[in-house]
């Protein structure tokens, strides 16, 4: 199983300047613990104290806010993609 | 037809037009085409709403200054209420916002301070809010945090939408400010819970995250989430691609957010989430004009054009 995950530019420090790297799991919360596990630093940065995902960083799944999905139980599938984004308005 | 004391009370009540060509088998795509506000874009709505909010409280008088954070539409809105009522305006403008929209803001005579681009939306509430600290004579409406902004939608937008299509069953709008989301979709959730709310969120290029330290990220003050049955970002040659398809099949000439709801629309329309024969209400909230020069329109390869919009701010 090969998950997809797109790091934002201020995430890269922590892999080596990567844009796109590839996790394992079948949920989003294990795809994060194997995100930290490779990439020491990364999948702690998207969790707050409490360990629920923080609250300006959204996480999505093939293009959707996985808060509206099952947040970290989420459940993934090989080739699908994660995406992380720094919360921004407009207007 | 209507006559129209001044400009401002030409605001709202707009077109809901089907889309024929582009609705999904067993669904039925209507957008509302905010584009035919007296300045282009829904914004005027909430300049209107937000200005009556700052009379009606006693914060704006003859040749006060107001100040407000956009990346465009709000500002140029701002500037026709506020050029017809008599106030100064100054806008909190990111640089990398179309060339149109500043132009604009420009041949309205709007006191223009720009916001780095990296910052984007963000950078320009940063610094206006540091600007309304050091002066206290600058009236600030705030849109991202003001209730007028989503009270605005749910008394006229999502009014004139259960006017023009009383069995809507679903929702789909772009988030900025949320205020259109908030607003029209907890009025038409009150009128029927059964009724989703979705929304589609710009998806920019590095240039627009770039520097953003994720714990700085900002959510609006007036943007309740719990309206929302889901969220779905929307990248440049996604949105480009369905204002294209807008152009070409439906005659539609419309703004790139306007592709990037009806793509959400489309995504949606299945029976995992919603009934067949759903009739899905979507908010267009400008035309094409102020984006000509980006290139959008502009035959050649749409994913090279995708590639260049991706770090201009155009939701």
């Amino acid at each position: 199983m090969s998950i997809e995950v797109r790091v934002p530019t201020v995430l890269r420090t922590h892999t080596d300047g990567e844009k796109r790297v590839t996790v394992e799991g079948a949920t989003l919360a294990e795809a994060i613990d194997d995100l930290e596990s490779r990439y020491p630093g990364l999948g702690e940065r998207l969790r707050d104290e409490e360990g629920k995902l923080a609250r300006f960083v959204n996480v999505y799944v093939n293009d959707e806010d996985v808060r509206f999905l099952g947040g970290e139980q989420t459940e993934l599938a090989d080739g699908d993609q994660i995406a992380i984004l720094p919360a921004v308005a407009g207007g | 037809m209507a006559l129209y004391r001044d400009i401002s009370q030409a605001v709202g009540n707009t077109p809901m037009v089907g889309l024929p060509r582009l609705s999904p088998a067993g669904y039925e795509l209507y957008l509302k085409l905010e584009g035919q506000n007296p300045t282009g874009s829904v914004k005027d709505r909430v300049a209107k709403a937000l200005i009556d909010a700052a009379e009606a409280e006693g914060r704006l008088h003859p040749g006060s200054r107001v100040l407000e954070p956009t990346s465009g539409n709000t500002g140029i809105a701002l500037a026709a209420i506020c050029t017809a009522r008599g106030y100064k305006l100054t806008v909190v403008l990111p640089e990398n916002t179309s060339r149109e929209r500043t132009e604009l803001l420009e041949a309205y005579g709007v006191d223009i301070v720009t916001s780095p681009a990296e910052e984007g939306s963000n950078g320009s509430v940063r610094v206006a809010n540091e600007m309304a600290e050091a002066d206290p004579d600058l009236v600030m409406p705030f849109q991202y945090g003001n209730p007028a902004n989503p009270r605005i939608h749910a008394t006229t937008t999502a009014t004139e939408i259960l006017a023009d299509l009383p069995d809507v069953g679903a929702l789909v709008a772009g988030l900025g400010t949320g205020g259109t989301l908030t607003g029209t979709g907890r009025r038409l959730k009150q009128d029927d819970p059964s009724r989703k709310v979705f929304a589609a969120e710009p998806e920019y290029g590095d240039l627009v995250y770039g520097l953003r330290n994720l714990d700085d990220g900002f959510v609006p003050p007036i943007f309740d989430a719990e309206v929302l049955d889901g969220r779905i970002k929307v990248d440049s040659e996604k949105a480009l691609a369905t204002t294209r398809r807008l152009l070409a099949e439906e005659g539609i000439f419309a703004g790139l957010s306007t592709g990037a709801a009806v793509h959400v629309a489309r995504r949606v329309a299945t029976p995992r989430r919603l009934p067949e024969g759903t009739k899905i209400a979507i908010i267009s909230p400008d035309g094409g004009w102020k984006y000509l020069s980006t290139g959008a329109y502009k035959p050649g390869d749409p994913e090279a054009i995708a590639e260049e919009l991706q770090d201009t701010l155009w939701a």
